[in-house]
């Protein structure tokens, strides 16, 4: 009786589990094995051309001075966003860990940039990191115009060469509340008869921090950096709402966006959407057999 | 148990009714006519829906579809038409700018119909430019129905600035150049410019300045050389002319742009024609709060775009489309869309009584000058190559590099326009 309904559960399971793996199997798997077709396809235009042209798309996209630029300013982007990030976030939840009052408040008000769409931000900080001088100063230029702090006026993302840099300042913003609630959740974990330990037996509180706190948060700031670095892999929306389409800015998800839908290079495109794919794939696959891993363990 | 299963036939019942659903082809009614475009917002769509009423009081009997599609200035929309074009799914007839933007498009995907027969039928080729059959054609065949018409080489001046540094308006580059210099020494700011779709903008109307008709007309079929030293002078042109402008140009929109001019903060913008509409908006008056031009050059040359209407190939419903295309071309059609939109009429006879100061200006230019095409705005080049020389323009904008940017404007022209 007992197997007989076990066998019930089983099939209803697998009943009601298809759907959603039929869904998953097409949508995703199946558009990403059509994407790879077109990717060695010499396809331009309206209408599908498959002809097989190997991996040329993706030679030429290598040799492509666009597409170096996209690399370099990704790389920037990402260097600049995650560790800002993390170190804002880190010291916001050391902070807030400190036991002060109004702890809740504080923690909701870091909280609250992350539910806001990168879009909304993208708005209001185009206005703030508006980069017009003399009688158009406007955003924090006139703040620092106000504060008489004028050495610190600059020309935010239109700045020559590093001004993705820039782009990433709002992505700080956004996403440190986010990564402070990591740690917070992190450092509560730590059980309090360690860093107790360490205070009788003579530690100062930056050794604490050094050789307790920081290697026992490390699996917090490995999520962390996967989270944030395959996030900022995809950056697109947050620079178009804060510069719009501007060569200088340009990133492989706009490159591709550009040249697939203005542009109809359905094959240099669907090159650009799949080596991007496996540049997040690189972060993220090691990551889900390490956590997998780890849950199995337990 | 009998509750699981029912459960069990509900879900997949909502599955399989969610399927169908989805894969339901739009049913091609007898008596509907479907027309798709990007007017989603503004005079645009304002003009769309005085055009509707003049088609449904003229075909009672058809049921007018407006299949708009709002968003990124039109590039939403060609997403999505391309899809149902993929899909063998067309509306009727749809928008999109005249020249090769629809021709590399459309036409080399074998998706719209000559109208040639209709042209003829309804005397259309008398009543529009001569010089303008030829830039919406291919092949001898006309694909598409102008509705309006805008120009793209027109600059705009702020007239105090102007009279204030004893400048006159400029007709030559050489002019144009001295004349900033002037302002520039004197502490004005010389010239506006935005983003750089509207750098684009800027490069077209100085290459046409530069080049003159022939040259010009010549780098899009192929007879004028890209690399050759008159297209050098030209761009060089262009980085002086550009050496003028504000530093801040990538955050400002047209709209930013075209207001400097307007508030006394820049003496020259280069924008198309919609800035007239921009500028009335914002209650300035035409001739005291701002002047008007051919860029310097271009003098006696209309450089043009037009929003056009096409012939699906495969229309679920021709009759019906080629009534909507009737009303597109006709002045009774043509006079209802444009004074709302803000834009002149691609034909010649419209009434100018309907139009504003600027608008009767343009009306009699479109009449008598020689007409050219537009690349920002997509008649003079296909989109892959457009794509191609915005990319060039755009590392160019960064490292003011003439020789780099001239080798790739030539790599663009071989890789998707008739250079060989």
């Amino acid at each position: 009786m007992l197997t007989k309904s076990r066998d019930k559960d089983k099939y209803l399971s697998i009943i009601l589990i298809t759907p959603s793996v039929l869904a998953v199997l097409i949508f995703v798997y199946g558009f990403i094995a059509w994407s790879v077709r077109v990717s060695v396809s010499k396809w331009k235009g309206l209408n599908p051309d498959y002809t097989f042209v190997g991996l040329q798309n993706y030679i030429d996209l290598f040799a492509d001075p666009r597409f170096q630029l996209d690399i370099r300013n990704t790389l920037l982007f990402t260097a600049v966003f995650v560790i800002g990030t993390i170190v804002l976030g880190f010291f916001a939840a050391v902070l807030l860990d400190q036991g002060l009052k109004g702890e809740n408040f504080f923690r909701s008000l870091y909280l609250f940039p992350m539910a806001i769409s990168y879009i909304v931000t993208g708005v209001v900080w185009r206005w703030l990191m508006n980069p017009a001088t003399g009688d158009r100063t406007s955003g924090l230029n006139l703040l620092f115009q106000f504060l008489h702090l004028d050495f610190l006026k600059n020309a935010w993302h239109t700045t020559p060469d590093w001004g993705i840099a820039a782009i990433a300042i709002p992505a700080i913003w956004q996403m440190s509340g986010y990564t402070m609630a990591l740690y917070l959740a992190g450092l509560r974990a730590i059980p309090g008869e360690l860093t107790e330990a360490a205070q009788i037996d003579g530690a100062s509180s930056f050794q604490i921090y050094r050789y307790i706190i920081l290697p026992l948060l490390s699996p917090v700031t490995l999520s962390a950096l996967i989270i944030l670095g395959h996030m900022s892999l995809k950056v697109f929306d947050l620079i178009i709402s804060v510069a719009g389409k501007q060569y200088m800015l340009d990133v492989p998800a706009i490159y591709m966006w550009q040249t697939t839908f203005d542009g109809l290079f359905y094959g240099r495109g669907a090159a650009i959407s799949i080596l991007l794919l496996l540049s997040v794939a690189v972060l993220i696959i090691p990551y889900i057999r390490y956590t997998l891993k780890t849950e199995t363990d337990q | 148990m009998r509750k699981s299963k029912l459960f069990v036939f509900v879900a997949l019942f909502m599955l399989t009714a969610t399927i169908l659903s989805a894969c339901a082809p739009a049913a091609a009614e007898p008596g509907k006519v479907e027309v798709f475009s990007w007017w989603t917002g503004g005079g645009e769509a304002a003009g769309l829906e005085a055009m509707i009423k003049v088609f449904q009081a003229a075909n009672p009997n058809i049921e007018f579809v407006n299949a708009a599609v709002a968003g990124g200035a039109g590039t939403n929309a060609r997403a999505v038409l391309a899809s149902r074009l993929q899909a063998g799914d067309p509306p009727d007839s749809w928008q999109g700018h005249a020249g090769q933007e629809l021709i590399g498009t459309y036409v080399a995907g074998k998706q719209i119909q000559p109208l040639n027969d209709l042209y003829k039928a309804e005397g259309w080729l008398s009543v529009m430019p001569e010089t303008l059959i030829p830039l919406i054609s291919d092949s001898g065949n006309i694909y598409s129905v102008p509705v309006n018409i805008h120009r793209a080489n027109v600059m705009w001046y702020n007239p105090a600035l102007l009279e204030a540094n004893g400048v006159a308006v400029p007709t030559t580059m050489d002019e144009w150049l001295a004349a900033m210099e002037t302002l520039k020494a004197a502490g004005v700011q010389p010239l506006a410019l935005g983003e750089q779709w509207t750098k684009m903008h800027l490069l077209e109307t100085v290459l046409l300045g530069t080049l003159g008709t022939d040259a010009y007309n010549g780098l899009w079929d192929g007879t004028t050389d890209w690399g050759g030293p008159e297209v050098t002078a030209a761009l060089e042109n262009y980085v002086k002319v550009v050496s003028y402008a504000n530093t801040d140009s990538a955050s400002l929109t047209w709209q930013d742009a075209a207001q400097l001019v307007v508030n006394g903060s820049a003496a020259f913008n280069v924008m198309g024609d919609w800035a007239e509409g921009y500028f009335r908006e914002l209650g300035k008056a035409p001739k005291t709060d701002y002047g008007w031009a051919p860029v310097p050059g271009s003098v006696g040359v209309f450089q043009f775009l037009s929003d056009s209407f096409v012939l699906a190939v495969g229309a679920p419903n021709p009759d019906g489309a080629t009534a909507w295309l009737k009303v597109a071309g006709s002045k009774a059609g043509q006079e209802a869309f444009n004074p709302v939109k803000g834009s002149i009429c691609a034909r010649t006879d419209c009434d100018p009584a309907l139009f504003g100061d600027y608008l009767k200006s343009a009306m009699a230019d479109w009449g008598s000058n020689v007409v050219v095409g537009s690349l920002t705005h997509g008649v003079v080049a296909n989109d892959s190559w457009k794509s191609e020389i915005d990319t060039a323009l755009g590392a160019f904008v960064a490292s003011n590099d003439v020789a780099t940017f001239q080798a790739g404007l030539v790599a663009a022209c071989a890789s998707s326009g008739p250079c060989k």
